[in-house]
């Protein structure tokens, strides 16, 4: 297990990170999710050793490694710029760290053999990196990374630079590849679909804090406060301001019912929150809540439609399967499912839910 | 504006090409007609950025022509062409205001400052800049360095076409989605011809009325979103488009019949041709859990927010279904059914089924 134990970071007395505490655990992914600039590279840097805490500690396996160098930790570091050694072949480049470590020869040729299959290199071992696709370098860089059988593995946005559809490729095995070992995985990722498609467990990460940690869909299902929801929603969840009477919600000149986490609540403004795909252009449910609007931007996937539509003052976005025909300027009807609304408070804590999952 | 032809378009790097495979492009005929979005998607390495610097003029193709309107500017250097491109990174002046950014091309083709200034601030307007405008560059977020580079591409009305290449690739997902969704409001509000370059098919398809799938140099499938999604000419763009992409199983062919493991499939239409490699596409959207159909056993389950979407072993090919309802248990028997009007037969990748119903 890696911890962070009240862990700062400042620099030149601006806190890049404020105080933090994690246990990250092997046997699946611990994704940092957050914008650019959110503070998960830095909190790699202080969980791998390549940074020194301002205050706190950083424990690994039960000892307290603050202040130890990442060459004693036995970590691995994947970085968003795959980075091979251009005049090795692929075999060397995997070869290389084991090397280093003085490995006898006969192992590193197992272990080299054995991550290359793993990674699908296997025909490429004799090539040099710039005679490989991308996917194929950053694979190469990643059996670099597990050939060590290091203690914890490091991943900063190993993705990013990628094509979408590879992308989606190496997200599928990267669970598979490194999620049964021993080994503790952090994943840094500004994507909400890669985290929910890696699993495990998400700290969302934002301004420098970690505002929820916890099993990946189950935060994606319920953001402690607005700010949690925010940085992990794809589309961005809408919110508009709200009222509380009685066992209803007002939204201008429209009503729902509060629902039990609701009416329990003191009458006032509150902020309510809904993911864009249980805003539907059919009604669905019995309960939905109709609201005319009026279609700004239309957008269509081919598989999804997004319409943004105006209701008075408030803008709304819709998603939804399949492909409608809306025309920008029309008059249309959408429904919300109040049953998976989220309540905020004027704080943006969350205080409530429809009842629904979201 | 106007018209941009493609014609007969071949292009290689090489000084003597011969093979096809000598050339990053192999055929191109496109046409853009005045004031459409366009998107150019696919891979890394297709072609669709020799294709770009084919038409702002930075590469001269081997053969075939560039027709702006009636004119022939194949041989045109590219600062006579009248048209903007936006790049991956922003290309702003940092020591210059929000409002001498915008102004800038202008300015440079020396427009009176009353007509500079009425643009500018239209454009402002529209990228909701105008309380910026006399803000320094370089103390701006970047995805608002990226608006400024925008709306220098949108600033002038004379241009023939405007260019995108990459343009979000850097941004953060939120913002990503208010981008693009801000671009897709000026391209309904400018009408100007738009060409968008992009390996991503989210951004592709959601800006484009027209996409123009790439692979290796050629054209595989142009047409709408929703084209692109129920029907895909070609298995590459079934499987390139859509997350995760059409399932492709092979499949024997038997008097008339697809037959998928032993499992007779229903097609959408008559088959067209029967010699070749024989293969039935479905997207995982119309793949079902039913009482009936082909028995398989449930290998993966991602939960994705939005969808959950279930790998299925029939053998040992998977078949990927997007389901709603209730989730099957990893391990466990299920029965897939395929859409029969959105199950469609290829023969050595190209589409071979009569259309459902012409």
């Amino acid at each position: 297990m890696l911890e962070l134990r009240h862990v700062t970071k400042s620099v030149g007395g601006e806190a890049h990170i404020h105080e933090t505490s994690l246990q990250l655990e092997p046997g699946h992914f611990n994704i940092l999710l957050g914008a650019t600039n959110a503070g998960k590279s830095t909190l790699i840097k202080l969980l791998a050793g390549l940074e020194k805490p301002t205050s706190g500690e950083v424990w690994a396996d039960g000892a307290n490694v603050t202040g130890v160098s990442p060459q004693k930790r036995g970590i691995a570091l994947v970085h968003q710029f795959f980075i091979n050694y251009p005049h090795l072949t692929v075999y060397e480049n995997i070869a290389s760290p084991l090397r280093v470590a003085g490995v006898d020869r006969q192992d590193i040729d197992r272990r080299v053999r054995d991550a290359a299959e793993v990674l699908q290199l296997g025909p490429m071992l004799h090539r040099r990196p710039q005679e490989l696709s991308g996917g194929q370098q950053q694979r190469t860089a990643l059996a670099r990374a597990i050939v060590k059988e290091s203690k914890a593995i490091f991943l900063d946005e190993p993705l990013a630079n990628l094509d979408y559809k590879l992308r989606e490729e190496l997200r599928e095995q990267l669970p598979e590849i490194l999620g049964e070992r021993g080994t503790v995985v952090v994943y840094a990722t500004s994507e909400p679909t890669e985290a929910l498609l890696l699993g495990g467990k998400t700290a969302l990460v934002h301004e420098g804090r970690v505002t929820q940690f916890g099993v990946t869909p189950d935060i994606y299902r319920t953001p402690v406060d607005l700010v949690s929801a925010r940085v992990f929603s794809d589309p961005p969840m809408n919110q508009a301001a709200v009222e509380k009477r009685g066992d209803k919600i007002v939204f201008g000149d429209l009503a729902w019912p509060a629902g039990s986490g609701m009416a329990a609540m003191p009458d006032g403004p509150f902020t309510v929150g809904i993911r864009p795909h249980f805003i539907t252009p059919h009604k669905r449910g019995k309960g939905a809540v109709k609201l005319s609007g009026r279609v700004e931007i239309t957008e269509l996937s081919g598989s999804e439609s997004v319409a943004h539509f105006s209701v008075s003052e408030t803008v709304w976005v819709s998603l939804s399967a399949g492909a409608h025909p809306f025309r920008v300027g029309e008059a249309h009807d959408f429904f919300l499912d109040p049953t998976h609304c989220y309540y905020f408070d004027l704080s943006g804590q969350l205080v409530a839910t429809g009842g629904g999952h979201g | 504006m106007a018209r941009v032809t493609l014609d007969k378009l071949r292009h290689s790097y090489l000084e003597a090409p011969a093979a096809a495979e000598d050339f990053a492009i192999k055929e191109v005929n496109l046409s853009f007609d005045d004031g459409g979005a366009y998107a150019l998607l696919g891979p890394s390495g297709c072609g669709k950025s020799t294709l770009l610097n084919i038409i702002s003029g930075l590469v001269t193709p081997t053969e075939g022509r560039i027709l702006f309107g009636d004119d022939d500017v194949t041989g045109m250097p590219p600062d006579q062409r009248n048209i903007a491109q936006v790049f991956q990174f922003p290309v702003i002046y940092d020591t210059m205001t929000v409002y001498d950014n915008l102004a800038f091309p202008l300015r440079n083709r020396k427009m009176e400052e009353s007509r500079v200034d009425v643009r500018v601030r239209d454009i402002a307007a529209m990228l909701e800049l105008e309380d910026r405008l006399q803000t320094r560059a370089s103390n701006l977020t970047p995805d608002n360095k990226q608006k400024i580079s925008m709306g220098r591409g949108l600033v002038r009305d004379d241009v023939n076409v405007i260019m995108f290449d990459e343009p979000l690739t850097v941004i953060d997902p939120e913002l990503k989605w208010k981008l693009r969704s801000k671009l897709k409001e000026l391209h309904q509000r400018i009408e100007a011809t738009m060409v968008y370059v992009t390996h991503d098919q989210t951004e592709a398809l959601t800006f484009a009325d027209q996409v123009i799938v790439m692979e290796e140099g050629e054209v595989v499938q142009m047409g709408t979103p929703v084209e692109l999604f129920e029907r895909p000419r070609h298995t590459f763009v079934g499987h390139f488009i859509g997350s995760p992409g059409m399932n492709i199983l092979p499949c024997e062919l038997k008097g008339g019949v697809a037959s998928f493991q032993g499992h007779d499939v229903a097609l959408e239409g008559d088959i067209t041709v029967t010699k070749g490699h024989a293969e039935i596409g479905v997207r995982p959207e119309f793949v079902s859990l039913s009482r009936s159909g082909i028995p398989a056993t449930v290998r993966k389950v991602a939960d994705v927010g939005r969808r959950t979407v279930v790998e299925a072993m029939v053998a040992d090919v998977p078949v990927n279904a997007i389901i709603e309802g209730d989730i099957p248990e990893v391990g466990s028997q299920v029965k897939l059914a395929f859409e029969p009007a959105k199950t469609r037969l290829y023969v050595d990748g190209w589409i071979a089924t009569k259309e459902n119903g012409r």
